[in-house]
């Protein structure tokens, strides 16, 4: 004999309990559905989409007329329910009685309303259902539409960005100080609120509404500010409170909800409740994965199974196109609670990490949500992350040990990365280019212009390939950087920057080096990639530096060093040369020499002297020359105008300008300058990797020349009218060598790469990126421009010099 | 065994050393980045070169002067290359160095 169930509301939790009973006992039940709405299940999650207009109403029904019927359902929709009668077990509607065996209560929630004057005017609407959404869309038909909304939650934004989408003015008055407060914290709520109003959806944040306006209908919103929104329509999205005025007046337990048991089951035991209009333990629920859990226990209890409900944490995410938002579990700051946080300004990318006692308890995430699911599911499971803690933000793909597969760092990458720095093309178009029959470099080539310039990105391009076409795609032999990895050079840099992979750990790690820490090969050109890269971000990292430049002299065969002061554009003056001799006399240095850089070396200097004898040149005014380093070593100059009567411009002065821009900066190898002061050279300005040659018309500017192991002559890269220009020629110059060249290539071997008319469109021909490689030059400068002699006056550096301990006094007992 | 502190671990560097000297010459510490310590002489089997301004990297170090590779727990040349340092036992105990004494102060037993 089939028993009767009656249900009140056709919502998206009795839809699913509907499917529940009828898979569990399809020929238990006689089902009666009431709906206030004269329709039945639809997907009310949707209705987003369909006030946007990118879903109609049809596509979001998730129960039609065919269903019902084969389910033989009495479907009673447009008829409101009005009385319970549970002593005699009848559900009374405007119409007649209907019995039952157990009820259902499904009657979800009522929209919160402001009670403020005005809220009763024609164009007030909630947004709960398929008839509010049908009224905005049909008072978005006039044109020049405005509307407001009143509250910046889930419900408000997503009918805010709907409204918008079809084409009419909003804005958003919200009471809180930044949207979505209770899924977001203030850095999140920010970014949404910016990405809100790129959309042209205007925010105002701490508005209390004061009024809404208007005679017959409304005409405009009235803030406590002072404010005035004018609207052809508001829309009331405050809140929401379960609707639960039929189980009161039938005598049913309710505090803020319906009250249901684990078994969700009123204080009536033929009644059930199930929704957003039930309280379990205390709690509301609001959204729907709780309420499928519900709908589940729900159709135990009623084919007499035990089953339990148990409210499991829930995750959030903004149904608007394109904004990409995800918060989950508590994000409170409390006492005991620490903070992950990855921010990419750049990218509008923010994602916060909360953890207590070894565990996560919360993650908010905008701009990129792609582990949201992954870090949601550690909060479920309550999983202690303090083994992978240090690389727990950067998410599933980093932890579990390095990638075996080197094309994964590039398959990974989003479509937006941008592969070829100089063309501006991204992987996405790529990806489409192979999808569009592409099949090699050439083709990219051609397609994209991908690698079609300076070429450092092909390794990438090749991998692109490899990852979208796999075995179609016949890779060139490529040599890696070392054996600590597969990628060039030129593939670790691009995805650097790419990556925006700023601390060793994270290029060893993201990119899936095969050793812990890397080996001398790579480790110094990956500090040299992430200092030049990220100046401001980067710490430098002393043990990743030979040991030159970790202690600022050169060792010499007999591991003793040699201490070279800068000469500023090769001059000096009797007080240097009297600091020198005397520093020479005090620590008994065996060897003073003059150097092919027109300045003075020291040689023979023990390591734990290094320091005081620092301190003593310091004392007279002399600086570190850097002639240890992969930087600037020297600007040689001849005496130009001041006293040769050759001179056609100041060529010492010029010198010792570009020596003052550019010292102190570290570059892929060394850098030498010279000036001369006429075309007979005398500081031999033609083998420099920059070399500037005064005429009386100007600067002739060569770039790229050797004398070294190979011997070579610059090339032209300008000839200009001021020494403004040459500076800024020199300096733009530089900073593109450090930005681009291979870790131990010196500036011809890289032009012999790029080309100099690639070098030339960038620093000649083109001002506006001549004026960001100065600018991007004097930033690092602003970190790295410190003389390493006076960081180490310091007695603990001092103490880092001498030996550790002294043994040679001790004696066994 | 009778053992020698000869100072903080955070005296030195992660992947990095420093040396002390005894009667016999100067001994390099290195300390890698897993926090272990090793004692080897400071002198590269190759030229001489002072291994304790190598790059430390996992458990070996390359000497500065002609990158010869030495491994830090056995002293012995890496690769295709042949050679050898003499090593002492060192450990950390309570954030402290501790060195073997015999072999490197006078009247030791050897």
């Amino acid at each position: 004999m089939r028993r009767k169930l009656v249900i009140i509301g056709a919502g998206m939790a009795s839809g699913r309990v509907l499917e529940h009973v009828l898979a569990q006992d399809p020929d238990g039940w006689d089902i009666t559905l009431f709906n206030g709405e004269p329709r039945g299940n639809y997907n009310r999650i949707m209705l987003s989409p369909v006030l946007s207009g990118e879903k109609t109403y049809e596509e979001i029904v998730t129960h039609d007329d065919t269903f019902y019927a084969q389910h033989r359902i009495t479907c009673r929709f447009g008829e409101s329910v009005v009385k319970i009668d549970p002593v005699n077990k009848v559900v009374h509607s405007s119409r007649d009685g209907t019995p039952y065996d157990k009820l259902l209560i499904a009657t979800g929630s009522a929209p919160f309303i402001v009670p403020v004057q005005g809220k009763d005017l024609s164009g007030v609407i909630t947004y709960r259902d398929m008839d509010d959404t049908q009224a905005m869309i049909d008072a978005s038909a006039k044109p020049g539409a405005r509307a407001v909304v009143i509250g910046g939650g889930l419900l408000g934004l997503e009918a805010a960005a709907g409204l918008k989408a079809r084409g009419i003015e909003v804005a958003v008055i919200h009471l809180m100080g930044h949207l979505m407060e209770r899924q977001l914290d203030p850095a999140a709520g920010y970014l949404l609120q910016k990405d809100l109003e790129a959309r042209g959806i205007h925010v105002h944040c701490k508005g209390a509404t004061k009024a809404i306006l208007g005679k017959d209908r409304v005409e405009a919103v009235l803030l406590e500010d002072g404010t005035v929104y004018d609207a052809d329509q508001v829309c009331m999205a405050v809140g929401i409170r379960p609707e639960t005025r039929i189980a009161t007046d039938a005598g049913l337990e309710v505090a803020r909800g319906i009250v249901v048991n684990d078994q969700m089951v009123t204080s009536d035991p033929d009644i059930l409740a199930v929704g957003e209009c039930v309280e379990h333990d205390g709690q509301l629920f609001g959204l729907v994965a709780p309420l499928y859990d519900q709908a589940k226990v729900v159709a135990a209890t009623l084919s007499g199974q035990h089953a339990a409900f148990q409210p499991v944490q829930t995750a959030t995410k903004l149904k608007v196109t394109g904004v990409d938002l995800f918060s989950a579990g508590d994000f409170a700051d409390a006492p005991g609670r620490e903070d992950i946080v990855f921010r990419d300004p750049a990218r509008g990318v923010y994602k916060r990490l909360v953890i207590e006692h070894d565990r996560l308890i919360g993650a908010v995430m905008y701009g990129d949500t792609a582990d949201g699911s992954w870090f949601f599911g550690l909060i479920k499971d309550g999983t202690n992350i303090s083994s992978m803690r240090d690389t727990l933000i950067f998410g599933p793909a980093y932890q579990g040990g390095g990638q075996t597969d080197p094309l994964a760092a590039v398959a990974a990458l989003p479509p937006e990365a941008e592969i070829c720095g100089c063309n501006g093309i991204c992987k996405g178009s790529i990806t489409a280019a192979i999808e569009g029959g592409a099949t090699s470099l050439a083709d990219i080539r051609a397609q994209t212009k991908a690698s079609a310039s300076c070429g450092t990105c092909t390794g990438l391009v090749e991998q692109v390939l490899a990852s979208t076409l796999g075995e179609a795609f016949q890779k060139p032999e490529v040599q890696p950087m070392c054996g600590c990895t597969d990628l060039t050079h030129e593939d670790a840099r691009r995805l650097i920057k790419a990556r925006e992979l700023k601390s060793m750990p994270a290029v060893m790690q993201e990119l899936g080096w095969k050793t812990s820490c890397g080996c001398p090969s790579c480790r110094p050109a990956l500090n040299f990639y992430l200092l030049a890269d990220w100046p401001l971000d980067y710490t430098d990292d002393a043990q990743s530096r030979f040991v030159n430049e970790r202690n600022h002299a050169n060792i010499q065969k007999d591991g003793t060093y040699s201490v070279v002061p800068r000469m500023w554009g090769g001059m000096t003056n009797p007080r240097e040369l009297r600091a020198i001799a005397d520093a020479a006399d005090k620590y008994a240095i065996p060897a003073v020499k003059v150097t092919g850089g027109q300045r003075i070396d020291l040689l023979g200097v023990k390591k734990e002297d290094l320091p005081h004898v620092w301190a003593d040149l310091n004392d007279a005014g002399l600086v570190s020359g850097h002639a240890y380093s992969k930087g600037l070593r020297t600007v040689k100059t001849c005496v130009g105008t001041d006293f040769c009567r050759f001179g056609t411009q100041d060529s010492t002065g010029l010198g010792i300008r570009l020596e003052k821009r550019l010292w102190g900066s570290w570059t892929p190898h060394k850098v030498k300058l010279a000036v001369s002061g006429c075309p007979r050279n005398c500081a031999e300005a033609t083998c420099k990797d920059v070399g500037i040659i005064c005429v009386d018309s100007g600067y002739e500017i060569g770039v790229g020349g050797a004398a070294g192991m190979d011997l070579k002559e610059v090339e032209r890269l300008a000839k200009v009218a001021t020494e403004g220009e040459a500076i800024d020629l020199t300096v733009a110059f530089v900073q593109l060598y450090r930005e681009h060249a291979r870790y131990l290539d010196r500036p011809y071997r890289w032009l012999a790469k790029v080309g100099l008319d690639w070098v030339k469109a960038r620093v000649v021909e083109d001002p506006e990126n001549r004026a960001a490689l100065i600018a991007r030059f004097d930033l690092s400068q602003g970190v790295y421009q410190r003389d390493p002699w006076a960081d180490r006056a310091t007695r603990q550096a001092q103490a880092d010099f001498a030996p550790l301990a002294d043994l040679t006094k001790e004696v066994a007992e | 065994m009778s053992w020698l502190d000869i100072g903080a671990l955070d005296n030195i560097p992660r992947r990095g050393a420093r040396v002390v000297k005894t009667v016999h010459g100067c001994v390099a510490v290195f300390r890698t980045h897993d926090d272990r310590v090793f004692a080897l002489d400071d002198r590269c089997p190759h030229k001489g070169g002072p291994l304790s301004e190598g790059i430390v990297h996992g458990h070996d170090v390359t000497c500065p002067l002609h990158g010869m590779v030495i491994g830090l727990a056995d002293g012995l040349a890496t690769g295709a290359d042949k050679g050898a340092v003499a090593t002492y036992a060192a450990r950390v105990e309570g954030g402290r160095i501790l060195l073997d004494a015999a072999r490197l102060i006078r009247g030791a037993a050897a």
